[in-house]
């Protein structure tokens, strides 16, 4: 029988949550032996070769191009996990969402202090158009397991991904449970 | 002084109380922890989160604030009112704008403790998103209304602790929020950082200036124990 | 101008003692003079008053009425209630706009005009109605209104208007409350008798509490005297607030000599000196006649000192407006704003017969069962105890309003089946009833067999029928709105957790949900119901929980057979983004499932 493939994918966020997955130490050759990772920034995969068994997203979505990315990982993952406060809770690239978008790329481009001579707001094609808000995951897509914390501990998803792969109940003791 | 005793269950087990005392009061001296929010041990209850919510004899009662009467019969550990809680406790957080990764309370907040208690992983109820500026123009206090969850304490704390008024509630319904005894801002009142109410917010709405992230995450009081873990360890004691 | 603005102010808190339990009338009178709220206005109620500012500003804050904002010299309150918009209130609002020239919530650049919502103004039964400044009016017409605003403009006097005319409506009397009756009868009766002996015929007519909760008024009154205090206090609560009942009103011009019986019997048997009467800032049009009416009585004697040569029975009563708050109708609540608070409800116990107004005992009555107390001194337990049902004893008054061909008040015996009562007022098609309003249930056809009583569908009165074509999850997200704008933001469960209700409920009437999101509102009702701290929360989700109960092929009808759908608006979201940019979104179909 194959190997359980697994396929990982940052939104917006600082690539914290990836470092913790690579956080769990020697157990990485553990889970090297139980699973094949496809798409993910780890293997610099970009696109689904096959269909997999676990999606896992950090990140908020703040653009157009996060919405396509996620609703392709939906199509493309049979159990779909968030990890990290960005994806599903309020974090930090949500404090941006009680500023209209408008104000916020004024400060950014045009007002600011740190600008010099007047600047514009991006509008190259090739940048992805900013939502309105950044958004958790759930408000996209279904998402089957929430595992939260800033990041979430290297315990929690090395837990998370055994329960997983092993058909267990997700449990998590206290200390794993955090939401920064 | 004689004291009336009385006995009622909770939770299947015999409780003896002290006639004048709240269900939440005879229960924390028994080891049993109701998990509470807005209520302070140096103030009167106000009955605002609902968290503490029992059954007593079937019916709904705030614990904070319903006496002990003889023979009634209590139920706190039920997965019914365990769900209840963990919505309650959900609606805090989407109610107002918790950025728990930035803020200077995370590890001390009773809110999350509250969610790390009811096990909730995430709100999934969609955000409220209000819009609140922070008031920073007193030299030592400051105010972020994003993490206010308008439980009353700073306004208990002030009146009843400090003799003062400096807060107060504004408003009804969702539009709700805390108001301060000035035309303007917390700068106008005669809060000091000295007074009670300064820190008694359970999250970090009401902060005092230049102390935020002095303790190290891993031994701030909520990465040490549980909320109610002082509570319970009575029991555990004997 | 500000020192006369603050020496107007001293006048008015001078003129009430400074006594800090008077505050809404010191609100409502330097109101009346301003129109509204500024911070100079709160600092100086303040300092007249010796009260922080911050609790001047709370209280006014709370209250629809008062303002922090200018208004103009004439407030318009259109009445927007369920009701209302069934009878046309959006054709009404978009005349007024027209023939006003702002939007609703604005006020014209002279400050002559202000055009704003109200809830439920007790005027269903002749909707669309508003209240213009404190005249109301009813039976609007999208034509009338511009003679209406022509003739505030010229500043005639609003109460002589045709629209001005308000119909009693009184569709149906019974033996209770609206037969006749001759001041200081009951009274009379029951001085004969020992306040025990009031209580205790009281209590053998199986009199029950007519505001909706249904408490046994001989018991509430034996508890209230049975509390050691030197002062106990009687309330009669008029400050109905449930969106389509309007009986009070019927009551307070029809028969407030009644009401007033009653609340001396009350006095009499409880031991109390002082009575109030709440009556809700919608119907301050008829206070100059109660106040009237009170002179009367104390003129014949049925009020103030030895009524009616009884030795020591002294009872006095007074009027206290309110200000706009539907909360304020729960009675605990009430006393707080009795006492010059925000309208929040209480944690009982303590009861208010034990600690209510100031803390004494108190007990606060409905208008209706305060009538009905009087006519039970006056016929006797016996004769009452025959009326209505075993449980549910007398008569109760309904205001029905909605698809009805004669709405109004009647007064029936307990026990009718609604299938007799809609006969009754001309609604034979409905297809559904709300019960006891927006709190209340929605009945469908199959339960029209069922009684109005006490062990049936217990009602505190407002009946609105829906007839065919109805839209009635549309109601019912109207119903759920109108307790999200009255809830008093005290406790979390009710002031989240109704805006959480509503929002879920768009995406099933909006045809965005699925069978997950069904489950998930049955289960936040059930949450609010069970952690509100009082009965407006804990009735707040019946709108939506009992038309699912009872209509629940409306929701299957519009649910979506699918696995998820997400609160996420793709072309909302990236619009803004967009046109900052000036570019075109990549295109969402391509990603949609």
């Amino acid at each position: 029988m194959a190997k359980p493939l697994i396929a990982t994918q940052h939104l917006t966020s600082c690539f914290g949550c990836h470092m913790s997955i690579l956080d769990i130490d020697d157990r990485i050759l553990k889970l090297a032996k139980m699973v094949d990772f496809d798409r993910s920034p780890i293997n610099d995969i970009k696109e689904f070769t096959w269909p997999v068994d676990i999606g896992i997203i950090e990140g908020g979505v703040s653009n157009d191009e996060h919405v396509e990315i996620l609703k392709d990982f939906r199509k493309n993952c049979k159990v779909l996990i968030g990890i990290g406060s960005c994806a599903v809770a309020n974090s930090v690239p949500s404090m941006r969402n009680t500023v209209p978008l408008k104000e916020c790329l004024e400060e950014a481009y045009l007002n600011g202090p740190t600008i010099v001579d007047g600047g514009i707001i991006p509008n190259d094609e090739d940048i992805p158009i900013l939502l309105d808000k950044v958004y958790p995951l759930h408000e996209v897509v279904k998402i089957d397991y929430f595992l939260p914390g800033c990041p979430p501990s290297a315990d929690t998803i090395w837990n998370a991904l055994v329960a997983l792969l092993t058909g267990k109940e997700l449990e998590f003791p206290y200390e794993l449970i955090k939401y920064d | 002084m004689s004291q009336e005793t009385v006995t009622f269950t909770l939770d299947g087990v015999k409780v003896k109380a002290t006639k004048g005392q709240t269900i939440m009061e005879a229960a924390d001296a028994a080891g049993i922890y109701i998990p509470r929010l807005c209520w302070h041990k140096d103030l009167p209850s106000g009955g605002n989160c609902r968290i503490c919510t029992v059954m007593v004899n079937g019916r709904p009662a705030g614990s904070c604030l319903f006496p002990v009467e003889d023979g009634i019969v209590v139920e706190n550990n039920t997965k019914q009112l365990k769900d209840h809680r963990c919505q309650v406790v959900e609606m805090h957080f989407i109610e107002g704008n918790h950025y728990c990764p930035s803020c200077e309370a995370s590890g001390e907040c009773e809110l999350q403790a509250l969610g790390y208690y009811t096990q909730m992983l995430t709100p999934t109820s969609p955000y409220l998103r209000p819009k609140y500026e922070v008031d920073a123009s007193h030299p030592d206090v400051y105010i972020d209304r994003d993490r206010c969850i308008l439980c009353g304490r700073c306004i208990r704390a002030s009146e009843f602790l400090d003799g003062k008024c400096v807060f107060s509630f504004e408003g009804r319904g969702i539009h709700k929020r805390i108001s301060v005894n000035a035309e303007h801002n917390l700068g106008e009142t005669n809060m000091e950082a000295s007074d009670r109410a300064a820190t008694i917010c359970p999250t970090g709405a009401l902060m005092i200036k230049r102390t935020g992230y002095r303790i190290p995450v891993g031994k701030r009081r909520f990465d040490i124990h549980p909320i109610g873990w002082d509570i319970e360890k009575k029991k555990k004691s004997g | 101008m500000s020192e006369d603005h603050a020496l107007f102010i001293k006048k008015v808190a001078e003129k009430y003692g400074r006594d800090p339990t008077r505050l809404m009338d010191i609100l409502l009178e330097v109101n009346a003079r301003y129109g509204w709220f500024s911070e100079e206005t709160i600092g100086h109620i303040g300092e007249a008053m010796d009260i922080p500012r911050v609790k001047i500003r709370d209280k006014i804050s709370f209250y629809t009425f008062f303002s922090q904002k200018p208004v103009g010299k004439t407030v318009i309150r259109l009445s927007n209630s369920v009701v209302e918009k069934m009878k046309g209130a959006a054709e009404v609002a978009r005349a007024f706009e027209d023939a006003v020239g702002v939007k609703f919530g604005e006020t014209t650049p002279d400050g002559a005009i202000t055009l704003t919502y109200a809830q439920c103004i007790g005027m269903s039964d002749q909707a669309p109605s508003a209240l213009i400044n404190h005249t109301p009016v009813g039976n609007l017409l999208p034509e009338d209104v511009g003679d209406i605003v022509e003739a505030i403009k010229n500043e005639e006097d609003i109460s002589q208007l045709p629209q001005a005319l308000i119909d009693v409506n009184l569709r149906r009397s019974g033996p209770v409350v609206f037969a006749p009756m001759d001041a200081g009868t009951a009274v009379r009766a029951a001085l004969k008798m020992t306040p025990e002996q009031v209580i205790d015929e009281i209590k053998k007519s199986n009199l029950r509490g007519r505001g909706g909760a249904g408490f046994p008024t001989g018991k509430k009154w034996e508890a209230c005297r049975n509390v050691k205090s030197d002062f106990r206090y009687i309330v009669c609560n008029a400050d109905e607030g449930e969106p389509g009942t309007f009986k009070d009103r019927v009551i307070m011009s029809e028969r407030a000599n009644l009401v007033f019986e009653g609340m001396t019997i009350a006095g009499y048997a409880v031991g109390a000196e002082y009575g109030i009467v709440y009556l809700r800032g919608e119907y301050e049009y008829m206070l100059e006649d109660l106040k009237r009416i009170l002179e009367e009585r104390r003129k014949k004697g049925l009020l103030g000192k030895n009524i009616l040569d009884k030795k020591d029975f002294n009872f006095a009563i007074r009027i206290q407006i309110g200000a706009g708050a539907y909360i304020c109708g729960e009675e605990s609540a009430l006393i707080e704003s009795l006492e010059g608070k925000r309208g929040a409800p209480r944690e009982r116990p303590p009861f208010p017969v034990e600690k209510g107004y100031m803390n004494r005992p108190t007990a606060v009555n409905n208008v209706e069962t305060l009538c009905a107390a009087a006519r039970i001194m006056e016929q006797g337990a016996d004769w009452f105890s025959t009326i209505g049902t075993e449980a549910s004893a007398g008569t109760k008054l309904l205001s029905v309003s909605g698809d009805c061909s004669r709405p109004g008040v009647y007064e029936i015996e307990y026990g009718i089946t609604v299938a007799r009562f809609l006969k009754m007022v001309g609604a034979e098609h409905a297809i559904a009833a709300k019960i006891g309003g927006p709190s209340g249930r929605l009945v469908a056809p199959n339960d029209f067999d069922r009684t109005i009583s006490f062990e049936d569908f217990s009602t505190g009165g407002s009946v609105i029928f829906f007839g065919p074509g109805r839209d009635l999850l549309t109601h019912m997200k109207q119903f759920t709105e109108f307790f999200v704008e009255e809830s008093c933001g005290w406790c979390t469960p009710c002031r989240v957790g109704t805006t959480l209700m509503l929002k879920e409920f768009d995406k099933i009437i909006e045809g965005r949900a699925t069978r997950t999101e069904i489950e998930n509102i049955k289960k936040l009702g059930q949450t609010i119901k069970t952690m509100s701290r009082c009965g407006l929360g804990q009735t707040a989700p019946n709108p939506i929980l009992t038309s699912m109960q009872n209509f629940p092929e409306l929701y299957e009808a519009v649910i979506k057979p699918v696995d998820y759908i997400g609160t996420f608006d793709f072309a909302k979201a990236v619009s803004a983004g967009a046109e900052i940019t000036g570019r075109k979104p990549h295109s969402d179909e391509e990603a949609n499932l």
